[in-house]
């Protein structure tokens, strides 16, 4: 048996090579599942929905439901519109949902298909009226990158239900795409901060379950739509991640808004924006936020968690010291662990985004001071590329999702798994990356890593590190 | 809630209820969450295991990103088929065309990893910007002196069994084009098995064992010279007959190569395929070692069966697979170790796997085409089944009320086909159906 070839040349090519990216209707329906009762629907060929589905399931190990117009031939002449009705019929009668999210693909985008005034036109014939409330976001496959139809879902879901109402004495929160086990540490933290907060999305619960007694058609959990219209009378939002913005059209060439800064902009909704909090620089800017905004001292609990991480530090600082890491993925956990090796003393050696926004090399200087100019940047990259880079970088470890696994194996270094998706172990939901706590598991990891590679490599072996 | 769409009730039918077919091969009804996927799905399934072509798919790059490695199919030698390679369509191809980048895409391809032909598959959108794929396939073809063979696989033109047709109608252009061969004597085509965690090897040995040789197989390890000569052997034998009946039929009308369909699953099925094919041959000596084979097989692997059997007697099985004659045959293996299969579904079968599956099963057994979550979830709580066997969209639905597990698609690592993948497959059942871990669950 041979192995996967690897070319030994460097080359640009036209061709993407085993990508670094998924299609923007995937990030969509995994916004959808962070609402209450909201099932997705693909507006496009049965495949997207099935295709979606199963990448999902072997990463989330939960049953995930999303439906599909299932466009034919005649569809794609005469339209989408009597199947989407069709599929939002069935999926009302099956689901009984309390929303349904459809999101486009470059099927019915290429074809034209107007969905915002189908579903009006939907609405307003429904004889039974027993639709739940829809919403329509634009995800053509063509454009941008999963992480793309994740934000404009989040943008839309604001823009569809937020409401002006008089200011309460809430925030709202936008961890961007982060772990199940991410968001409930959040929340954890949010409440010890007594803040009470609406999180968009939360799919903490609904693509994480425990076991079921019984079989949920709509599995429990997810932000409910009540909490979603209060988002405009929060006093502030919180936004994870600095690539969250959203082209929109129009003249001049359009404008940049996420659903935090549309609240901003629309409801005067303060926004503070902060790279994911991996490590202890970012972990601090948010910590002082959530002070700030909720006039408390930071509890107790996290000034020892920091403090434990900070021991830590001390503990393994040696073992990484120099290293040197290829990191890949989307450009926010890009940022956010480019940030987090460069204070701990590793030396990043590739950051690869198969996003292209053109801003990620300039955050990256920005946020590691230690080695950040030197840090390679590629975006719109592929994972050829990157195995290709590896030939000359001959990086210690890699860190990124479970797809680098087989570069992590051509060059027998370690993969330290994070991220979406993580298909060839279990638990890639329940992994913590953000807060002193998920950084503190993440640091362990990577020094351990380290530690075992050299044991293991050892002709002796040994006993003690 | 309603237990199955009203649209889907002649799809679902319970034995001894009613005497008419159960409707199938139809378009999956919109928003019914189908497990199937699409035309693409099927090509690309189909044409995935040949290992040494390039295999590049023009469109956006979802298709592309979600078949990465998709399949467990394994290569003997090459492992070029492990890598995804896309056009990936961005906003500009689509307003001007994606012509111009398919033509660069596979060209630099073609230069970089000099494979032995090139499949390109066409995407939803491909056909709706006017893009001439054919046009491209054949000057790059031209330059390059390789097939570049274009695989017309538009997601919606039709379902996943659209797509095993368009994958045959691309091999149908290479069979026959390497006419020096000469076929040594008792040849056969292996069609329709993908050579899931070596099961193809397995299988070859015990073709050998009795004398005959494989030609080529479509598509499991495959190897675009052998699939070149495939016209030379003398009978197809047609596994997972949804996929390949399409290439198997065009054989028989081109170059008058008669096929049989055979199945690998089971004790009982692995030795009819043996002897169909020994009784092709009218060869006595053939036929004699083929009954030694099985005989020797069976006696050590009755023996290791009887303790899987003693434990999992009486228990119940639900099936959800792709293709209905592989459903048939595991209601097969499942009662060779003592469970009796209460539900049985495939995405793609039809009336005549159906019926055969109606005469199989005992009544009251619930038969469905085309199913969903939903509809799943109700039978096997309804049936009170112990083990779901099916892919990885139907775990979640099992492990979430607590029931054991065998999946069966195209990802998994085990060998379950021929006597040592019977034996495999007791030992996985076994595994998952008394796992002391369920007794934590509320049933």
């Amino acid at each position: 048996m041979e192995k996967i070839p690897t070319l030994s040349y460097i080359r640009p090519f036209v061709s993407t090579r085993n990508a670094c990216k998924l299609c923007s209707p995937l990030g969509a329906c995994i916004a959808i599942k962070g609402i209450e009762g909201c099932v997705p629907v693909i507006h496009g060929s049965q495949g997207c929905a099935t295709y979606i589905r199963r990448y999902m399931i072997s990463h989330y190990k939960e049953p995930v439901d999303i439906a599909s117009s299932n466009f034919s031939e005649e569809t794609t002449i005469f339209g989408g519109e009597a199947n989407l009705k069709i599929a939002l019929t069935n999926v009302t009668n099956q689901y009984q949902p309390k929303a349904i999210g459809v999101a486009t693909t470059c099927l019915s985008e290429t074809i034209g298909e107007d969905v915002a005034s189908q579903l009006s036109h939907i609405r307003n014939d429904n004889t039974n009226s027993n639709l739940p409330s829809l919403f329509t976001v634009s995800t053509p496959s063509y454009q941008g990158t999963h992480m793309d139809g994740f934000h404009a879902t989040v943008l839309e879901v604001v823009k569809n239900f937020a409401k002006k109402l008089p200011s309460a004495d809430k925030i709202n929160l936008f961890p961007g795409f982060v772990s199940p086990a991410d968001i409930r540490h959040l929340k954890e933290i949010l409440i010890d901060f007594d803040l009470t907060t609406t999180i968009l999305p939360d799919y903490s619960d609904t693509l994480d379950n425990p076991v079921w007694d019984q079989y949920y058609r709509v599995p429990k959990g997810g932000t409910p739509i009540s909490e979603l219209e209060k988002m405009g009378e929060a006093y502030a939002s919180i936004e994870l991640g600095v690539f969250t913005a959203v082209k929109q059209g129009g003249q001049n060439g359009g404008t940049e808004v996420s659903g935090a800064s549309w609240l901003e902009s629309e409801h005067s909704v303060k926004n503070h924006q902060c790279i994911l909090p991996i490590g202890m620089n970012s972990n601090d800017t948010l910590f002082d936020i959530l002070s700030k905004i909720s006039g408390k001292d930071i509890p107790v609990k996290y000034k020892i968690q920091r403090g434990r991480l900070l021991d830590s530090y001390a503990d393994g600082h040696k073992y990484i010291f120099g290293k040197k890491a290829v990191v890949y993925g989307e450009e926010d956990l890009v940022l956010g662990l480019c940030s987090f090796l460069d204070e701990i003393g590793v030396e990043v050696v590739l950051a690869a985004s198969g996003a292209n926004s053109g801003k990620l090399q300039k955050e990256i200087i920005k946020h590691c001071p230690e080695h950040g100019k030197t840090i390679k940047v590629i975006s719109d990259s592929d994972f050829e590329q990157i195995n290709e880079a590896c030939n000359t970088i001959k990086p210690d470890f890699l860190i990124g999702n479970s797809k680098g696994n087989y570069i992590a194996g051509n060059f027998n270094i370690p993969l330290i798994r994070v991220g979406f998706p993580i298909h060839d172990r279990i638990g890639g939901q329940r992994i913590t990356l953000l807060g002193y706590q998920g950084t503190q598991e993440l640091f362990d990891k990577v020094v351990n890593a380290m530690i075992e590679y050299k044991q293991n490599n050892s002709p002796i072996g040994y006993k003690y590190m | 809630m309603e237990r199955i769409i009203k649209e889907r009730s002649t799809q679902v039918h319970t034995i001894g209820t009613s005497a008419h077919d159960l409707d199938c091969e139809k378009k999956s009804l919109a928003g019914s969450v189908s497990q199937r996927a699409c035309v693409f799905c099927g090509s690309r399934v189909v044409l995935y295991p040949i290992a040494d072509a390039l295999h590049l798919i023009h469109g956006p790059i979802g298709c592309a990103a979600y078949t990465w490695d998709i399949r467990g199919a394994l290569s003997s030698g090459p492992q070029l088929h492990r890598l995804s390679f896309s056009t990936d369509l961005r906003e500009r191809d689509v307003v001007f065309g994606g012509e111009p980048k398919l033509y660069t895409a596979l060209t630099e391809l073609i230069e970089a990893y000099k494979p032995k032909a090139a499949f390109v598959y066409s995407t939803c959108i491909v056909g709706v910007i006017g893009d001439d794929v054919e046009a491209v396939c054949r000057k790059v073809s031209a330059e390059q002196k390789i097939d570049v063979l274009p695989v017309m696989a538009e997601g919606f033109k039709g379902t996943k069994k659209d797509g095993y047709k368009a994958a045959c109608d691309a091999l149908a252009k290479l069979v026959g084009t390497d006419n020096e061969f000469q076929a040594p004597p008792f040849s056969i085509n292996i069609l329709g098995d993908f050579n899931l965690a070596g099961e193809l090897w397995m299988l070859k040995e015990y073709y050998e064992k009795i004398g005959v040789n494989i030609i080529t197989c479509l598509t499991g390890d495959g190897r675009i010279n052998e699939i070149r000569q495939a016209h030379k052997a003398s009978i197809n034998v047609v596994q997972c007959s949804g996929s390949m009946m399409h290439l198997a039929k065009e054989m028989e009308e081109k170059y008058g190569i008669p096929f049989i369909k055979v199945s690998y699953f089971g004790i009982e099925d692995m030795a009819d395929a043996l002897y169909e094919v020994a009784g092709f041959f009218k060869n006595n000596e053939m036929l004699q070692k083929a009954k030694d084979l099985v005989s020797k097989e069976i006696k050590t692997l009755l023996p290791a069966l009887a303790p899987f059997k003693e434990k999992l007697q009486g228990k119940k099985a639900a099936i959800y697979v792709g293709g209905a004659f592989k459903a048939i045959s595991l209601v097969k293996a499942l009662r060779l170790i003592g469970m009796k299969t209460v539900m049985v579904g495939s995405q793609t079968g039809n009336k005549d796997d159906y019926n055969l599956l109606k005469k199989l099963c005992d009544e009251g057994t619930i038969i469905v085409d085309d199913s969903n979550p939903n509809e799943l979830s109700e039978f096997v709580k309804e049936k009170g089944v112990d083990l779901f066997i099916g892919g990885v969209k139907e775990r979640p639905i099992a492990y979430k009320l607590g029931i054991g597990f065998c999946d069966h698609n195209h990802e998994r690592k085990e060998a379950l086909a021929g006597f040592e993948g019977m034996l495999n497959f007791a030992n996985e059942v076994y595994a998952s159906v008394t796992s002391p871990v369920w007794k934590f669950f509320k049933r």
